[in-house]
């Protein structure tokens, strides 16, 4: 049964406010509730329910042109797949290329092989990448097949009810139910819901990888519908558009029998692939199906990339070519000639063309040169291609068997998307990272608030998350205590009581090894996050507050006489609480129960829903009412007196709750416990859970209304208005209510700092409100230099009148046709002014473990690290301190522009870093001045700055700095400046995110990284590689990366070797046959070979060598260098093994030459020990090359040798007769009894070798490369090891040069030793900012923050 | 897709979960800790440097060079003697056979050349013919061939390789042996002559049997089974040959057809331009009288197989041989000059060690 009760973490991964892929857009498409202009009809889609169709099979029914809901993601059919693979493999041009050489054999003039014999190799590279294909597509026809047989409800008219069905089935026009936690089978047009309120909640994780529920309506022509939806009586057509990719759009409408029309829009259609999530029951028609379907229709296949590695080996494998072709016209100029010098007289041994006709000089040399390039093929390597795969493919199968790239947390591994770029891992120059759930956690807690201008700093809630933590790190160690709760007597409150025992769950749920339990209770422990303590001075007022509210209400008094400062706390709470788009749900939703259950039966649902919704409000409600009228808002009394009586289970706090700080004695908090917050943004979750921790929750929210709970008050209604919903302009989002309790209209508006305060009141209106300002904006800067993320919280009370005259603009604007956003965002602009300030929080996101370290880390391997973030400035800036992206020693560059006049002033900005350290305090000195500096740029001013005419400019000022902040930039800036980086300055880029607000710049990046422990599938969809977490970048990068990349190195240059090696043994041979072409290799060792000979050794190796230790490169990250500047294969270094090659080659000829010079010896015994020969010779190579030396290298070589001696011995013994034209019949053999045979085994490899081993040992001891000291390193005593490490660490280290000289290791200087306490608390810094204005005509200002 | 994937995905997992409180029921993801998939096999790690590698440069030059002298001592060990028969030089008494020959020539033309032994021939000796800028290896020659047919069989006798185009068939029937190989067929007769101190000529009885390789004699060439070959099959001559393959050798009947030694011999197609095949053995008679004493010989050529036109030279080698064949001194030297080198870089590389290599020894590290 498919996939009903998904567990599913929710995690908050979207930076604040950052909602979707093109958050304006989608804001925009909500506020605009208009009827959208008819479609054309040539371009709609009409959809009938096909139930009025039932008996017209096919032919009438008017859905049969549309696809049906079977999908099929093969490529293949049984038929097609011979032909369509070779086609594909055909668009590799090597496989053209050996193809045509083979068919080349078929001519009889030119052949030099056997034509059979000639196509094998080609047939079996082709073969096994059509077997790798055909298995990859195998894979896939069993998951279609498994998505296809998913159950779904499908209603029958036959049966008057609905029938099990598989999702193939469903065909367009169908009605189906739906269920809670139910995969949507196909885009479904939402007609009926359970909930009162006809909404259907979704999640949508899969398709855009954000968790918070959506909300779907029931198409509003059905709104009104009593309970049963009947799908016999529908009879209505819809037109909607044809099948598109845009997830966020839908357009139609639908006519009903009596001829009305309602617009259709996104809100009522529910796409494929998402879950149904906290409604029992939903019905809809499907609309698009299988293949047509949004998500199917966004599913793209896997991106081709090409690494670096890969397009220089391509320059490579041209080179080849020419040298092929020089060499062939060579030998067709040499056999030209040679024909010549005999003139007329026409030698015995020069035969004549087949059918008896002399050959010219000039033909035989064209014919020649033809046959030359097949006797020369071996030289394009053609296993070269499939051996990188098979490498690549080992290496993303060890990369993903490493345990330290596995995160226990959520049961995840690193996931290698792209098989074919591992080794690009290893030369990146270039990290852009997200900041927001890539650096941080994205687990944002409520740490501190001001309100009314006075600061509650939250210690208790403090020292509990330092607390939290430390138990977490001393749980991981000893892991046994399975029932004890340690610390308890530390406890201060009941919630950290809960806290000990969640995270308690959490380990013994970890021990177990249980994903699910590893997983739920990772979500227990997140929710530790949720439990505030409340601040007891706070708490006191909140209480006095809402009680004398409470006194008032009672003897009726205006609220007004409330004191000022009582009140501003009070609004505040409510402001948290409401000014959002926080939805309700209940952690007791049926989810959880069917998932234990797991019965099929509708029936059994319906109990466990019931069951479970006991204490959920929203479920509570829709079972009790069940079909009553929806549009009769309930009151929320009768909820109150339901939810009272309701006992929820007890026994946790029971057992070990401290004594309950309650006010009533009743069990409300404990009640609200159960209820979970999905918020589109986690800060907006971290204030309603930092409020419900004062006693006022959100406990429902309906599109016109929202309730929430007060101490003493009781359940409020505030009647919603209107919400004006976040956009990334306005940086603010406000909520229009009226009070229930004072009766006014009256704005919450919740925002960054920057705008709210310019929005407040012109301080004239009251010496106490101006205090206020002062004060916060005191506090403000006092977060932001904590790294706090801030909002400021603001109201504003409307009269009537001021409401109706700005309500009938909004109402214009919502209905204006022509620039209605324009409009609207005007409305809104309007009505957010004069605003009161009312408090600004503080909210911590936590930075990741370790990232800090990995930062320095990557520094130090010369990694540029740039942080792209849509953060603002202030936090960014000190996230940016918090992980030592930036150093407190550094200047920091800040560039803030008002206008493209920025333009002007880059030039004056670039002498500034030259010029600076006048103006800057004393301890520098100038020669590290350029290193030392740092770039903050913000959104608009990077606008200016990647405009054409000042990239380059930007870039040179970025690139003299250390490191660079982007705030406040929009995902296309993003991908704009990656992309700008790595076009102008060829470097290599990669781009690690984990939000869908970072894809664009993930793709674009040579490599992207995606994040994948937050859920952010977008971002792990379009990412090469997945990890679980930032940290473990370092060692992917720094390990896996530089091995994959010096393996894959060096096995191409010893491909190209090995080759060239091996075909001018026959290039040499030509100058004795008179360029006839001849081969004294047998033509199937001269084929099989590379294929089988000499193919695993190199394969073992290219797997499995390391030249340095995971350890040691991890301690000395300045070996990554190397991969960076592409150290192990320079171009020069092609041709260095090319001239290697001649010379190995050179050896290996003439030695068997003027041994068996003037001897009776035939051509193929003679050519025998060539084979031999060079196959010792290449393996010995090899093992020079080699570093490490497992057993398997050991069994590779002696497997190969092996296998050649077999292969020959029974090849030779096989046929008398078989094999024309060598006939090697008991050649082996005979060569076997011969002493020479032995004689030049042993010679001739030793001195081919001689110079390169010679010079490989000059070179470790005279000029070693750093990761030949690395590897030094290595084989040292462990401690010796570490003792130099910590000694060169830093020296080399030292972040003022970042690519250090890499002898200091060898020589660190003892006054390196004392390391400098680098860390500095930018509370203290933030004191110290000083401004330095450039010139001040301009619009730009450069701060430098010491 | 994807996304449909993924809710599968979790559905597995979760159904595993509904009996969480057995350990380890669902699998975890956790990859295993073996030294294979973590990447720590047990390895040696060789670092080449001046001091690790110095050792194996002397060892392989203390071996080379003992093994080169005692290849290059054997090998002078040989007696080789071999003279030219060509007759490109008016002095030479085959000059004009050389001169007035050609393939079509039906009349043998006889020379004889005088030679003298300076030393004994002890052991047995090799009598070899060579031939200078013949290239057997030549790319269609070489293909030029129909192993079947040599081997016997029928079906090839009749109707030969089209490999062996365009000496496939003359007048309509099959050749037979067919190809390019087989007509060039090298038919000079040599005989020698010792010329003892009364200045008479003994005729030296040269051995045409064991030649050939034997797996050759007996495996790959074999005569077509039932009917000796003769007459009667339809086949006809290569065009170079003055008679048919089944008269290749009158003196001995068993010797004749595809399994004559000559033919087998020559089939093995020499790897370079300047080769030798043997022609005959002289064995060795008795332990007290060398096989060739020193002094006067004369060899007598019937002169059948023209080489001037493509420049060719046409020798005539006595040789005897030693474990490791014929003579060649140049593996000895080749040995001995590697072997050399091999020390002298090991000298080299001593040096360097001790000037430079300070790094090897851990302690100099941090200086």
């Amino acid at each position: 049964k498919g996939a009903v009760c998904v567990n599913k973490r929710k995690d908050w991964r979207k930076p604040l406010f950052n909602t979707t892929e093109d958050p304006g857009m989608a804001k925009a498409s909500k506020v605009k509730r208009q009827r959208k202009k008819k479609t054309k009809e040539n371009k709609t889609r009409t959809v009938h329910a096909n139930l009025l169709y039932d008996n017209a099979k096919g032919e009438e029914n008017p859905n049969r042109h549309y696809a049906n809901n079977k999908i099929k993601t093969t490529k293949y059919t049984v038929l097609s797949f011979l032909p369509k693979n070779l086609f594909e493999q055909f668009h590799r041009f090597a496989n053209v290329y050996f193809v045509f050489i083979a068919l080349l054999n078929f001519v009889p003039v030119v052949n030099a092989f056997q034509p059979e014999l000639a196509l094998a190799p080609v047939v079996f590279i082709l073969s096994v990448t059509a077997i790798k294909d055909l298995w990859e597509d195998y894979r896939r026809h069993r998951s279609d097949k498994e998505i296809n047989h998913m159950d779904c409800l499908v209603y029958s008219r036959a049966e008057r009810s609905y029938v099990e069905k598989y999702w193939k089935e469903v065909r367009v026009g169908d009605f189906i139910r739906l269920r809670c936690n139910e995969i949507l089978p196909a885009d479904v047009l939402l007609l009926s819901s359970s909930d009162p309120d006809r909404l259907c909640h979704i999640e949508t994780a899969t398709l855009d990888g954000e968790t918070n529920l959506k909300q779907r309506q029931v198409v509003r022509s059905f709104f009104d519908l009593d309970c049963d939806f009947d799908p016999i009586k529908y009879n209505s057509i819809i037109e909607c558009e044809k099948p598109n990719n845009d997830l966020n759009r839908f357009r139609g409408y639908i006519i009903h029998r009596s001829g009305r029309r309602d617009a259709l829009y996104k809100e009522n259609l529910l796409l494929r692939g998402c879950t149904i999530r906290n409604t029992e029951e939903a019905v809809g028609i499907v609309i698009y199906a299988g293949h047509e379907t949004k998500a199917m229709l966004n599913n793209n296949g896997p991106r081709y990339k090409r690494s670096k590695l890969e397009r220089q080996m391509n320059v490579d494998v041209f080179w080849c070519v020419i040298i092929l072709l020089v060499m062939c016209l060579f030998a067709a100029v040499g056999h030209g000639l040679w024909m010549f010098q005999y003139g007329d007289k026409r030698p015995v041994f020069d035969v004549l063309s087949p059918d008896g006709t002399d050959l010219s000089p000039i033909m035989s040399a064209i014919y020649l040169f033809l046959t030359m390039i097949i006797v020369f093929q071996v030289l394009i390597p053609i296993s070269l291609f499939v051996s990188i795969e098979i490498v690549k493919i080992c290496q993303v199968y060890f990369i993903h068997q490493d345990m330290e790239l596995y995160d226990e947390e959520t049961d995840s591994h690193l996931q290698c998307r792209a098989l074919n770029i591992t080794e690009d891992l290893g030369q990146m120059q270039y990290i852009f990272s997200d900041k927001t759930g890539t650096l941080t956690e994205n687990k944002m807690v409520f740490r501190r608030c001001t309100v009314a201008g006075v600061e509650y700093s939250h210690d208790a809630n403090a020292r509990r998350l330092a607390m939290y933590q430390e138990m977490d790190s001393e749980e991981e160690e000893c892991t046994s205590h399975g029932g004890t709760l340690p610390r308890r007597d530390s406890v201060t409150s009941h919630q950290s009581a809960r806290v000990v025992l969640r995270s308690q769950s959490t380990k013994s749920h970890r021990r177990t090894g249980s994903r699910a339990e590893a997983k739920r209770a990772s979500i227990l422990s997140k929710h530790t996050a949720f439990n505030i303590t409340p601040d007891p001075q706070l708490l006191d007022k909140v209480n006095e507050c809402s009680s004398q509210m409470d006194f008032m209400r009672f003897h009726s008094q205006p609220m007004s006489q409330l004191p000022s400062d009582l009140a501003d706390v009070i609004d505040f709470f409510i402001a948290l609480t409401i000014c959002n788009t926080v939805v309700v749900s209940s952690p007791n939703q049926p989810r959880q129960k069917v998932q234990l259950t797991s019965t099929k039966s509708i029936q059994s649902n319906h109990l466990q829903v019931n069951k479970g919704s006991s204490s959920s409000l929203i479920t509570n409600r829709s079972s009790n009412k069940g079909c009553s009228s929806m549009l009769s808002s309930p009151s929320a009394e009768s909820t109150l007196t339901k939810l009272d009586e309701e006992q929820p289970p007890r026994d946790l706090e029971h057992n070990f709750g401290p004594v309950l700080p309650c006010y009533d004695g009743k069990a409300w908090n404990l009640e609200e416990g159960e209820l979970r917050y999905e918020a589109e943004s986690p800060d907006e979750a971290a204030l309603v859970y930092a409020a419900r921790a004062y006693k006022c929750s959100l406990v429902g929210r309906l599109p016109d209304q929202v309730t929430m709970e007060l101490p003493h008050l009781g359940k409020l209604n505030f009647e919603l208005l209107h919400t004006l919903g976040f956009d990334s302009t306005r940086k603010r989002m406000s909520v229009v209510v009226r009070h229930p309790l004072t009766d006014q209209i009256t704005v919450y508006t919740k925002g960054a700092d920057s705008v709210i305060m310019d929005l407040i009141k012109p301080p004239d209106t009251g010496k106490r409100q101006k205090k206020i300002v002062n004060r916060t904006q005191n506090y403000l800067n006092l977060y932001a230099a904590d790294g706090l993320r801030t909002l400021c919280i603001a109201k504003k009370i409307m009269s009537k009148e001021q409401y109706a005259c700005w309500l009938q603009h909004h109402l214009e604007a919502e209905t204006a046709i022509q620039g209605r956003e324009e409009l609207l965002f005007e409305s809104a602009l309007r009505l957010e002014t004069n605003l009161q300030l009312l408090g600004a929080t503080g909210i911590e996101d936590r930075l990741q473990d370790g990232v800090p370290e990995t930062i320095a880390s990557l520094r130090k391997a010369g990694l540029q690290i740039w942080v792209l973030t849509g953060d603002k400035q202030e936090t960014a800036v000190n996230i940016a301190y918090a992980c030592k992206l930036l150093d407190p020693e550094e200047e920091i560059l800040t560039l803030n522009a008002d206008s493209q006049a920025f333009h002007s002033n880059f030039t004056t900005f670039e002498i500034y870093p030259s010029s600076s350290p006048s103006s800057s305090s004393s301890s520098h000195t100038p020669p590290f001045m350029v290193h030392r500096l740092g770039l903050v740029i913000d959104g608009r001013t990077l606008a200016y700055a990647l405009d054409k005419s000042l990239e380059d400019k930007f870039l040179a000022v970025a690139r003299s700095c250390r490191s660079v902040l982007c705030c406040r930039s929009t995902p296309l800036q993003k991908s704009m400046v990656v992309k700008l980086v790595r076009n102008k300055l060829k470097v290599m880029t990669l781009a690690i995110g984990d939000g869908a607000n970072d894809v664009s710049m993930i793709q674009v990046a040579d490599v992207g990284v995606g994040i994948s422990g937050q859920e952010g599938m977008q971002a792990v969809m379009a990412s090469d590689f997945a990890l679980p977490r930032f940290r473990y970048l370092q060692k992917l990068l720094l390990v896996h990366g530089h091995w994959c990349y010096s393996r894959l190195a060096n096995m191409i240059l010893y491909f190209f070797y090995k080759n060239a090696m091996f075909v001018a043994l026959i290039f040499w041979y030509q100058f004795y046959c008179g360029f006839s072409g001849s081969a004294m290799i047998d033509q199937w060792y001269l084929i099989f070979f590379n294929l089988m000979f000499s193919a695993f050794p190199q394969l073992i190796t290219g797997t499995l060598d390391k030249d340095v230790s995971a350890e040691t490169l991890q301690q000395l990250p300045q070996l990554y260098v190397n991969g960076q500047n592409s150290e192990e294969y320079k171009p020069y270094m092609f041709w260095m093994n090319m001239i290697d090659a001649f010379y190995q080659s050179l050896v290996c000829f003439f030695i068997p030459y003027f041994a068996y010079a003037d001897s009776d010896v035939d051509l193929f015994t003679w050519g025998t020990p060539f084979t031999t020969l060079a196959l010792f010779t290449i393996l010995v190579h090899l093992g020079i090359e080699t570093k490490t030396w497992t057993w398997m290298n050991w069994l590779s070589i002696a497997f190969s040798i092996a296998l050649f001696f077999t292969v020959a011995l029974c090849y030779n013994a096989s046929c008398p007769t078989c094999y024309s034209p060598s006939n090697p019949y008991w050649t082996m053999q005979r060569l076997l009894q011969d002493p020479l045979f032995y004689l030049l085994c042993v010679i001739t490899p030793v001195a081919a070798l001689l110079p390169r081993y010679f010079y490989r040992a000059c070179q470790g001891t005279l000029f070693p490369s750093p990761v030949q000291v690395g590897r030094q390193l290595d084989k040292l005593p462990a401690e010796t090891c570490r003792n130099i490490l910590s000694l060169s660490r830093v020296k080399v280290g030292s972040p003022l040069s970042p690519k250090p000289p890499f002898l200091s290791l060898a020589k660190p200087s003892p006054k390196g030793c004392n390391i400098k306490d680098q860390r500095s608390f930018p509370s203290s810094r933030a004191s110290e900012v000083l401004y330095v204005l450039i010139p001040a005509e301009t619009c730009f200002s450069a701060e430098m923050y010491l | 897709m994807a996304t449909s994937y993924n809710a599968k995905e979790e559905d597995g997992h979760h159904s595993g979960a509904s009996s969480h409180g057995a350990a380890g029921v669902v699998k975890s993801k956790k990859p295993d800790n073996t030294a294979f998939k973590q990447q720590r096999l047990p390895a040696w790690q060789p670092i080449l440097t001046a001091g690790t590698v110095l050792p194996a440069f002397f060892v392989i030059g203390l071996i080379f060079i003992p093994i080169g002298i005692g290849l290059y001592v054997s090998s002078n060990n040989i007696k080789e003697f071999e003279i030219d028969y060509t007759g490109v030089d008016i002095s030479n008494p085959c000059y004009s056979c050389a001169k007035n020959f050609s393939w079509n020539s039906t009349t043998p033309c006889v020379c004889s050349m005088n030679f003298t032994l300076e030393q004994p021939f002890e052991s047995n000796v090799f009598m070899y013919y060579g031939l200078s800028n013949f290239y057997q290896n030549h790319r269609r020659y070489v293909k030029s061939r129909d192993d079947s047919q040599l081997n016997g069989d029928q079906s090839a006798l009749k109707n030969p390789s089209k490999e062996c185009e365009p000496y496939r068939t003359s007048d309509g029937l099959p050749i037979a042996p067919c190809g390019a190989i087989a007509n060039s067929l090298f038919n000079d007769t040599l005989e020698l002559y010792h010329i003892d101190s009364n200045n008479t000529r003994n005729t030296i009885p040269l051995v045409k049997k064991g030649i050939a390789w034997w797996t050759d004699k007996h495996v790959k060439f074999r005569n077509p089974g039932f009917i000796k070959l003769n007459k009667h099959l339809c086949t006809n001559k290569p065009v170079n040959w003055r008679k048919p393959v089944y008269e290749l050798d009158p003196s001995d009947p068993d010797n004749n057809g595809f399994i004559n030694e000559d033919f087998i011999v020559w089939m093995r197609t020499a790897a370079l331009p300047t080769f030798r095949k043997l022609y005959r053995i002289i064995q060795k008679k008795s332990n007290t009288t060398p096989t060739l004493p020193s002094g006067k010989y004369v060899l007598e050529i019937t002169y059948n197989y023209p080489v001037l036109s493509f420049d060719g030279r046409k020798r005539m080698i006595l040789s005897t041989i030693s474990w490791m064949g014929g003579k060649n001194p140049f593996l000895g030297i080749a040995y001995i000059t590697v072997g050399s080198i091999c020390f002298f870089l090991g000298v080299v590389l001593l040096i360097i060690h001790h000037k430079y290599d300070t790094r090897s020894n851990s302690a100099d590290i941090p200086n």
